[in-house]
């Protein structure tokens, strides 16, 4: 794919929760094409805040967001963000709501207006991918929190993202599992935005930090 | 808790497509509701009892299901044959029961029990999923099939949530007794409840849309029309053409 624009451009941003605290302010950020990045900072300075108005799941109070080269303000232009950037959330259990796990993974894929054998296909390639092969029938509220945050990772990589955010994947995953999710994400090759606290995790999967420090990247 | 325990078996019920098994357990219920006739409502038990002998659902499950529904039928056996007045059946005391009253309870009683059974034996015997879908195909307005796939998806999540909030009061010794405290902290419980499952509610929905989500559900079990669904189609609506047919004619008693 070619992309001579910044995947995300973010010029001036800022935002306030209705309850008046201020937790961006004057925010800019360029996220190259084929760029892997960590997202640090302390807790609660915005950095989940910051995920969620890249995906316009809350608006800006001022300042430009620009995504895949365009500016993104209405819903209409976040549909086409979502269909591009991968969002895996923080609590798993936010993202599963489907009864199987083969349904949840297939859920992102039939909302892009998949087929149904197109959409088992990306089902399968996204559970092998991770390993999970033999989950796919799998209950999945009767998962493992370790389980559950694989599978919604497999259930944004079924929809192809040309982007990954990921909002501290590692949390509750145990060593070989983080190893395994280390394996992943290099093999896929994707341009890469990670919060998480954990440094090592980040050392082998990212190749720029982001600091986000009183409301703006430092 | 396994609000789907049943979904999944070797039975021809569940095997059959929910469109069709949709339309036969509401027109049997709504049949059973509105009778009056003791025929209609014998004859109604009896074709649940064979559903659910056919679903072949285990029996300690279907008894357990049962027994809840039947505890709330004792509180009316306790009041409505003292509270209808009619023809003198025997006397408690200060207290008569009649015999329209007794009628009325009695009525109640075979009316809830033949709907359960039905519903169990329709409904119960597809994932929530398949009725879900069925129901979009059925082109029942998508408001309340959303509603009724949360109300059942998130019952478990609640659910949880509530374990989790009492272990943590039960980890830090409370234990539930009838002061003001114990009020006030169960209070503060049920609040809590009520709060965390909205925000969760909310971050779900947002994760849906980041899937793509507008509105619509897909599925990815596909469903099509077979035989035997025609045929249980065919079947279940002359069962109900007869039932409605004894309760609004008077043929038989
Ligand atoms: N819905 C909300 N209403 C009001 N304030 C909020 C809301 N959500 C978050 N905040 C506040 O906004 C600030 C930033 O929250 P955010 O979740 O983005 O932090 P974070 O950097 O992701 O923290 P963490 O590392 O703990 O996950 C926090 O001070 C938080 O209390
Ligand atoms: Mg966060």
């Amino acid at each position: 794919m070619d992309e001579s624009y910044p995947l995300i451009r973010i010029t001036d941003l800022g935002f306030s929760y209705p309850d008046g605290r201020r937790v961006l302010d004057g925010l800019s950020l360029v996220f190259e094409p084929g760029l892997k990045a960590g997202l640090t900072g302390a807790n609660g300075t915005g950095k989940t805040t910051l995920f969620h108005l890249i995906m316009g799941l809350l608006r800006p109070t001022s300042g430009r967001l620009e995504i895949f080269g365009r500016p993104r303000t209405r819903e209409e232009d976040f549909r086409e963000v979502r269909a591009g950037i991968g969002f895996v959330f923080q609590d798993a259990d936010d993202q599963l709501f489907c009864p199987t796990v083969a349904d949840d993974v297939a859920f992102g894929p039939l909302n892009l207006g998949l087929g149904r054998d197109e959409a088992h296909a990306r089902v399968h390639e996204a559970l092998d991918l991770l390993g999970l092969g033999a989950y796919e029938h799998r209950i999945t509220y009767q998962l493992s929190g370790g389980e559950k945050k694989l599978v919604s990772l497999a259930t944004v990589l079924s929809m192809k993202p040309r982007l990954l955010l990921l909002d501290e994947p590692t949390a509750g995953l145990d060593e070989p599992a983080s190893e395994r999710l280390v394996q992943v994400l290099n093999d896929l090759g994707l341009p890469l935005f990670i919060i998480s606290h954990d440094r090592d995790f980040l050392k082998k999967t990212v190749t720029h930090l982001f600091r986000l420090e009183a409301g703006r990247i430092r | 808790m396994h609000l789907e325990e049943f979904a999944r078996g070797p039975s021809l019920l569940h095997r059959l497509d929910p469109r069709v098994k949709i339309p036969a357990a509401l027109a049997l219920s709504m049949v059973t509701a509105v009778a009056d006739r003791w025929v209609v409502l014998a004859a109604a038990l009896i074709l649940s009892v064979g559903l659910t002998l056919g679903a072949r659902l285990p029996f300690s499950r279907v008894a357990a299901r049962l027994l809840a529904v039947n505890l709330f039928l004792a509180a009316i056996w306790l009041f409505l044959p003292f509270s209808t007045p009619g023809r003198p059946l025997a006397a408690l005391g200060p207290f008569t029961a009649t015999w329209e009253g007794a009628g009325l309870a009695l009525a109640v009683t075979l009316k809830s029990n033949a709907i359960v059974l039905g519903v169990l034996a329709l409904l119960a015997t597809s994932p929530v999923f398949s009725l879900v879908h069925g129901l979009r195909h059925l082109r029942v307005p998508d408001k309340l099939v959303h509603l009724f796939f949360f109300t059942f998806r998130y019952f478990q999540v609640i659910h949880e949530e509530y374990l989790r909030l009492r272990l943590a009061m039960r980890v830090r010794c409370f234990v539930p007794k009838t002061d003001r405290r114990t009020y006030r902290a169960l209070a503060w419980l049920v609040g809590m409840l009520l709060v965390r499952s909205y925000d969760r509610s909310i971050r779900v929905h947002q994760a849906m849309r980041c899937r793509g989500y507008d509105g619509r559900l897909w599925i990815l079990h596909h469903f099509e029309l077979e035989n035997r669904d025609l045929w249980f189609l065919a079947a279940s609506g002359c069962m109900i053409l007869v039932l409605a047919g004894l309760e609004w004619t008077n043929l038989i008693l």
